[in-house]
């Protein structure tokens, strides 16, 4: 579904990802951890297609489409969906306008009709029940004064709503308390499918714990040093990232 | 108590250079032509005779100050070199306006039952005109048939609120008003339908001035919905200079809009007056979409205790127009709130003011002023001053101001095209949504659905992101 080769990206004139190779298919869920610093932000905002980071090399390849060609609202459209680690607050846009809109745009770049108003009632109520959302929410102002935590929950719930073929998820559990951190979870869970796959972006193992990764993956100042199963992610979490490090092989200075 | 107490001036420019300075000549031939305007019409305007001499000292107010010129501290950054310049004349009195009813149609608010005036070059047009039923005692009329016939109710409010001695364009309005809105609510009452008046300027072989006049009283306890709608159509240019004076009786309640659509080939300047009694609560909404170069001037004065106002503005020039937003609150009696919120959002190379005073009095105790501006510019060559202003002589009084200036939120942008949602759409999202704190403070929902229509119909290019946001 995903196809990551060499991929390299600067931001600011500094070089943070440096060559990642990364091949995710159908229906898997892949994790991605590492220490701060190490550009996994980075390669979740160049996947959700942010300005800011300049790609110097490498290609991604999104079911066989240029991913980096498109623009953010294409990719949206295409199935892509991140989650952000901070999602952004717009008071005077209601969560209901925005979601109602979004979901209007990706059905009409499938060519579907525009969703009438009680279904997408219907679709959003069901879907807010899952993630613990009470239904004054859908009225106040896109993420305005939401806590950390109600954040997290909306975009685990616009996720749910707009059903992305694949998902990005950046540090979903930072900020979480475990009631907190359980509903997300089961939020993230209930959309596995065969057809659907998962980006898990995640300093700690905490999230890894209930949903579970086919395959974690190191990264360390700006590559993948080490790729393993699940086990790998409670190694981690054992032994912290020390080892990894002591382990990696380690940049080649550069010459001229 | 939360103030600095003082005024602090916040600018947002991205247009380098010199601010062009208001050709004194230019100002000193306009000034002349107007008063050998008054000369020649004087004896021709209609009214009693204790209103002529208020004609006569106030062009002589005039002729002593002038037009203002940038060097004025109200009018620093309002340049009337291209208003003074155009050689504009009174409309003929007694033509008929030849306005179609069909065009006064948008000015309307859908479901909205109202009762309406119309003024045609600040002339009564009793055929676009109709009343409503209305509660008994209330009177919706013409000033100039008030004027002849029953001056006396007028008498103790007309340019009474509304001071002509340090404002050239209230003592012109003064000196040469013929017609505008007369109302009077009875105490006590309440009326339920909003009141319209409507303002329609045009232009035939010559530029054409109007100086509408309008006089409302509010009786003790009373209450009502009053609306000025303030229209006109390219490419006619003309000159409205408008003058609102409003008595707010004790414990009245008054709701009020102005609604500035004119033609962008057009100049506006008005200025309301609003004399405040014990415990009377004023809303007034300043909306200013058309003009060429407008400038709103809003002025309230509580004199007794327990007063609040509310000033709700939003100004949306684009292109090349200029609106300028002045307001004065003066606190001169105790325990009285204001809250003042003014918005602004500039495309184009459109330019915008906003400066607010506040005066709470030495006597003024338990004042709570509050007052933000926030600008947003759509263009890097949209220019905006604003000067929030706190003049605090009490000690225990609650007062603050805020004031920013910025461009839409880039990351809020990335956010909704995330999502799905294409970027001049979510441009548009976003524009809306800024204007939303000033559109939900509006209470009469058929309006607040007109001013949404207005500002989607004025985001840069493209339909506008929907209803129900």
């Amino acid at each position: 579904m995903l196809e990551i080769k060499n991929l390299q990206v600067k931001v600011g004139g500094k070089e943070i990802l440096k060559g990642i190779d990364l091949s995710i298919g159908r229906g898997e869920v892949h994790a991605i951890m590492g220490p701060n610093g190490s550009g996994k932000t980075t390669l979740a905002q160049v996947l959700a297609g942010r300005l800011a980071y300049e790609v110097t090399g490498g290609s991604v390849r999104f079911e066989g489409k240029d991913l980096l060609a498109m623009r953010p609202e294409d990719r949206a459209r295409e199935g892509v969906f991140m989650a952000f680690q901070y999602p952004v607050e717009i008071p005077g846009v209601s969560n209901a306008y925005f979601l109602k809109a979004a979901l209007n745009a990706i059905r009409k770049y499938r060519g579907l009709e525009e969703i009438d108003a009680m279904d997408f009632m219907g679709l959003v109520q069901d879907k807010a029940k899952l993630l613990g959302l009470d239904e004054t929410f859908m009225k106040r102002g896109l993420n305005e004064g939401f806590s950390g935590g109600e954040k997290k929950k909306n975009e685990v719930f616009q996720m749910a709503v707009l059903e992305p073929k694949f998902c990005i998820l950046d540090e979903t559990d930072s900020g979480l308390d475990i009631d907190a951190l359980r509903l997300v979870a089961n939020g993230i869970n209930t959309m596995r499918s065969p057809t659907r796959s998962m980006l898990v972006v995640t300093h700690y193992q905490r999230l890894l714990d209930y949903v579970i990764p086919e395959h974690v993956h190191v990264l360390v100042d700006g590559r993948i040093v080490k790729s393993g199963d699940a086990d790998l992610a409670r190694n981690l979490e054992k032994h912290g990232y020390g080892w990894i490090l002591e382990e990696a092989p380690r940049p080649q200075p550069a010459r001229a | 108590m939360a103030t600095d107490g003082s005024s602090r001036r916040h600018r947002g420019r991205s247009r380098p250079g010199p601010r062009p300075v208001t050709n004194v000549a230019v100002a000193l031939d306009a000034k002349q032509t107007w008063i050998a305007e008054f000369a020649s019409s004087e004896p021709d305007l209609a009214g009693p005779a204790w209103l002529r001499p208020i004609r006569k000292q106030a062009i002589a107010r005039f002729e002593a100050a002038g037009f203002p010129t940038q060097k004025h501290e109200d009018w620093r950054f309002t340049n009337l070199a291209p208003l003074l310049r155009v050689p504009f004349k009174p409309a003929i009195l007694g033509r008929p306006d030849g306005v179609l009813a069909e065009r006064l149609e948008p000015f309307s608010f859908g479901v909205l039952k109202t009762s309406r005036l119309v003024f045609v070059n600040g002339q009564f047009s009793p055929r676009l005109s109709y009343l409503r039923p209305l509660p008994e005692g209330v009177r919706v009329a013409s000033l100039a048939e008030i004027l002849r016939n029953d001056p006396g109710s007028v008498e103790k409010d007309l340019a009474r609120h509304a001071k002509y001695e340090d404002d050239a364009f209230v003592a012109l309005n003064t000196s040469f008003f013929t017609d505008g809105g007369y109302i009077e609510i009875p105490k006590g009452t309440v009326v339920e339908e909003p009141i319209h008046l409507v303002f329609v300027s045009t232009s035939h072989e010559m530029p054409t001035v109007s100086h509408p006049r309008n006089v409302v009283r509010l009786g003790a306890r009373s209450q009502a919905t009053l609306i000025e709608t303030y229209a006109g159509w390219a490419p006619d240019v003309t000159f409205t200079n408008a003058v609102t004076e409003i008595s707010a009786g004790p414990g009245s309640v008054l709701d009020h809009y102005k609604i500035q659509r004119e033609s962008e080939s057009a100049y506006h300047i008005a200025t309301m007056t609003v004399d405040q009694d014990r415990d009377s609560n004023v809303m007034c909404h300043s909306m200013a979409f058309g003009a060429a170069l407008s400038r709103s001037y809003v002025h309230t004065n509580f004199h007794a205790e327990g007063g609040s106002v509310a000033l709700n503005g939003l100004f949306m020039p684009s292109g090349v127009q200029q609106a300028d937003n002045y307001t004065r609150i003066d606190h001169a009696a105790p325990a009285c709130t204001s809250v003042e919120l003014y918005r602004g959002i500039l495309g184009g190379k459109s330019r915008g003011v906003f400066n607010g005073n506040i005066y709470v009095r030495k006597d003024a105790q338990k004042t709570v002023a509050r007052q933000t501006n926030k600008n947003l510019l759509l263009s890097k060559e949209a220019f905006v001053d604003s000067t929030p202003g706190l003049e605090i002589l009490a000690d225990d009084v609650k007062c603050n101001h805020a004031s920013t200036i910025g461009q839409l939120d880039e990351n809020a942008i990335f956010y909704l095209r995330s999502r799905g949602i294409d970027e001049e759409a979510a441009r548009h999202i976003l524009t809306y949504a800024f204007a939303s704190d000033v559109v939900n403070q509006v209470k009469v929902a058929p309006i607040r659905i007109k001013l949404d229509q207005l500002i989607l119909s004025r985001l840069p290019k493209g339909a506008g992101p929907g209803e129900g946001l």
